[in-house]
């Protein structure tokens, strides 16, 4: 007998929970203004959730996915990627998008039941949210596959939960990425629950980085929870992949702190010691810590920050809620570039009952 | 100019697209070097190169979803599934995505991909591997199902269906693959989606088929003139969305409609069609509707298929009890 073939899985972490340095910062973390930009995005995201949950509860928004506790993993993703690259994200992961150059109100606009809220006036390219778990993974290949056949310098990323890594597109995706040596590079929320199923009882693998084995790319686990570890390690990967040197899964450890979404009830399924143990190792405190012992931020900056985010958030929903509503025709005019005979009949039928 | 069959129509129009349009590329199974197991993409790897002609690994549902991404960044994927037997793997990302996406994002981002197939019965094939599943993607909204019937209608069409700006299932009727050779000029001339052919025109029945069953269609015409009944048949060609308008002109002139279809009868388009006539033109009605289609049952192992299959015989026997209405 011989060991053929030998596999390992690096974690990553710089900055503890304790918000202390235990390995030398990558360069753009000696810039305080690099990580207060992280920061703000991280705050950005999690009013953004507080209040799009209030609203759901008071009947002014639809089902709504919060975020809490996973800032880092989006707002590190986001800042990793280049405008020129493309994300596909699925449904938890409106700091990235908003990174990415989504507007609140959109987000808030898609969420609360309209479609225009996907038409994003800026990452033009980037994909909707994917609510099918892990479908998305095979569009970040396709996009990628783009990329490479036009030979152009841009990277596909997609995201999903360490729940979507059971689902078999996830697999056919990390080995047509392998295989065809493509941009992408999958980011996995590994956030220890797929709704009210634990990640203990989601897969038998030790980490889910190492599926990437099965695909023959690299697999790496970070600290979901230290947006400086996500960015570098998510910025290493979106380079390697855009300098042709291929795919890898990046797993980011993080922790649900919401319901899955507002129609969910975690107190059903949730260990209230766990969860309290978990809010201690949430990714604001960390580097508010740091940077504060780094003489880089203060109480006051953070009420500043915080008066200008809820202003801005405020003016988002004050646009969400004015926005004009679509037209009825709408339900049907994006169906086909051209309306088919039969659906422009229906069409008629539709502005009948509407109008007359 | 050498006559060419359907499964050669399908790579000459391949050919001629991928010639004129750098953003089409073809994939799937074995499709590159063994050019497909039905020889359809035959040549195309040499011609286009392994950048354009790829043998993807084994899995559906990627073939399905990739195509989407490529789509997005304006490619023009057409996508070969194997058998259409193995399209299910599939079947989320084209309900769940490829048909929505233009609504979804309210135009921003397209769909242009087609998904091939050869699709339906009566080579003795193992099991999975004679489906006549097109009612399942006719049942999509934003989805066009396109089935060609001969070799000059596999090329136009298949041409049109990678030009047009939407997602269409194109399902080749595999038994005819090799049935019938036809002169099929290379011009790049693509045939309207969306439409009807009249096959052959007659006053006393309309007979709305699809596929390979056109051949049996045609046959079953050609006796029943012997016997002094006229049959118009219309090759539906397009089984989402249905051209409404050749159907119901066809009917309110010869009074009498009958449907012919290999998928089992229950929920198959058959059906659509015959609401279709129910509502618009039951007046002109003098015959109930009839379907001559597969029976509700599994696709039988290939000794019993024959039984399954919706035979002449049966075609004839229908036409001459709609024309007992005066």
């Amino acid at each position: 007998m011989k060991t053929i073939a030998e596999f390992s899985i690096q974690f990553h972490q710089y900055l503890n929970e304790e918000g202390q340095i235990v390995q030398a910062l990558p360069a753009f973390a000696n810039d305080h203004a690099h990580l207060i930009r992280l920061y703000t995005s991280m705050q950005r995201t999690r009013l953004l959730d507080a209040k799009a949950v209030i609203m759901q509860r008071t009947g002014k928004m639809g089902t709504y996915p919060s975020s809490l506790g996973q800032e880092a993993v989006a707002t590190g993703l986001g800042d990793a990627m280049k405008p020129e690259d493309v994300f596909c994200p699925y449904y938890r992961d409106q700091g990235a998008m908003l990174e990415r150059g989504v507007t609140l109100t959109e987000i808030l606009s898609y969420w609360g039941g309209d479609e225009r809220g996907a038409d994003f006036q800026v990452p033009r390219e980037d994909f909707p949210v994917s609510v099918p778990i892990a479908t998305q993974c095979l569009h970040a290949c396709g996009v990628a596959y783009a990329f490479k056949y036009r030979k152009q310098p841009r990277v596909a990323v997609t995201s999903l939960g360490e729940g979507g890594t059971s689902e078999g597109a996830f697999y056919e995706a990390i080995n047509l990425a392998g295989m065809w040596n493509l941009p992408v590079v999958f980011v996995i929320n590994n956030n220890q629950w797929a709704i009210s199923v634990p990640r203990n009882i989601q897969t038998h693998a030790q980490t889910i980085a190492q599926k990437a084995i099965a695909g023959g790319i690299e697999g790496v686990q970070v600290d979901g929870n230290d947006v400086i570890a996500v960015r570098e390690i998510v910025g290493r990967a979106v380079e390697k992949a855009r300098s042709g040197n291929g795919p890898t899964v990046v797993e980011a450890v993080t922790y649900r702190l919401s319901d899955h979404t507002t129609a969910d009830d975690a107190k059903r399924y949730w260990n209230e010691e766990v969860v309290k143990t978990a809010f201690a190792k949430e990714p604001l405190i960390r580097l508010r810590r740091y940077l504060t012992e780094q003489g880089a931020w203060n109480d006051e900056k953070e009420k500043q920050l915080i008066d200008q985010l809820s202003q801005e958030l405020d003016q988002a929903i004050k646009d969400y809620a004015n926005k004009a509503s679509q037209p009825a025709e709408n339900i049907m005019d994006f169906t086909f570039k051209e309306l088919p005979e039969a659906l422009l009949h229906q069409r008629e039928i539709l502005l009948g009952e509407n109008h007359g | 100019m050498a006559e060419i069959t359907l499964a050669e129509a399908i790579t000459q129009a391949l050919a001629y697209e991928m010639q004129a349009d750098k953003n089409v590329v073809v994939f799937g199974e074995d499709v590159a070097t063994n050019g497909g197991v039905f020889r359809t993409t035959l040549g195309l790897l040499q011609k286009f190169g392994p950048d354009r002609v790829l043998d993807t690994p084994l899995a559906e549902g990627m073939i399905g979803g990739m195509a989407i991404g490529m789509a997005s960044q304006g490619l023009k994927p057409v996508a070969e599934f194997q058998f259409e037997g193995f399209m299910y793997p599939a079947f989320d990302q084209i309900v769940s995505h490829a048909s929505r996406m233009r609504t979804r994002t309210r135009g921003r981002l397209t769909c242009p991909v087609v998904y091939r197939a050869p699709w339906g019965g009566g080579i003795h094939a193992p099991e999975h591997h004679s489906e006549s599943n097109e009612a399942y993607f006719a049942h999509i909204p934003g989805i066009r199902v396109v089935i060609p019937s001969s070799p000059a209608r596999a090329y136009g069409l298949l041409l049109a269906a990678i030009r047009d700006p939407d997602p269409v299932v194109f399902l080749e009727p595999k038994r005819i693959y090799r049935m019938v050779k036809q002169n099929v000029p290379d011009t790049g001339e693509a045939l309207p989606l969306d439409q009807c052919f009249v096959l052959r025109e007659g006053s006393d029945i309309t007979l709305v088929t699809w596929g390979a069953y056109t051949v049996e269609s045609l046959q079953a015409a050609e006796q029943l003139a012997q016997e002094g009944i006229q049959t118009e048949v219309i090759d539906l060609a397009t089984i989402s969305p249905i051209d409404s308008a050749t159907i119901l002109e066809s009917v309110e002139k010869t009074g009498r409609l009958m449907i012919v279809h290999e998928a089992p009868k229950n929920c198959g388009v058959g059906a659509e069609i015959a609401a279709l006539v129910a509502e618009h033109a039951l007046t002109s009605l003098v015959a109930p509707i009839q379907r001559v289609t597969g029976f509700d049952t599994m696709m039988p192992y290939y000794k019993l298929e024959n039984f399954y299959m919706p035979s002449v015989a049966r075609i004839m026997a229908t036409a001459k009890q709609l024309m007992e209405y005066a």
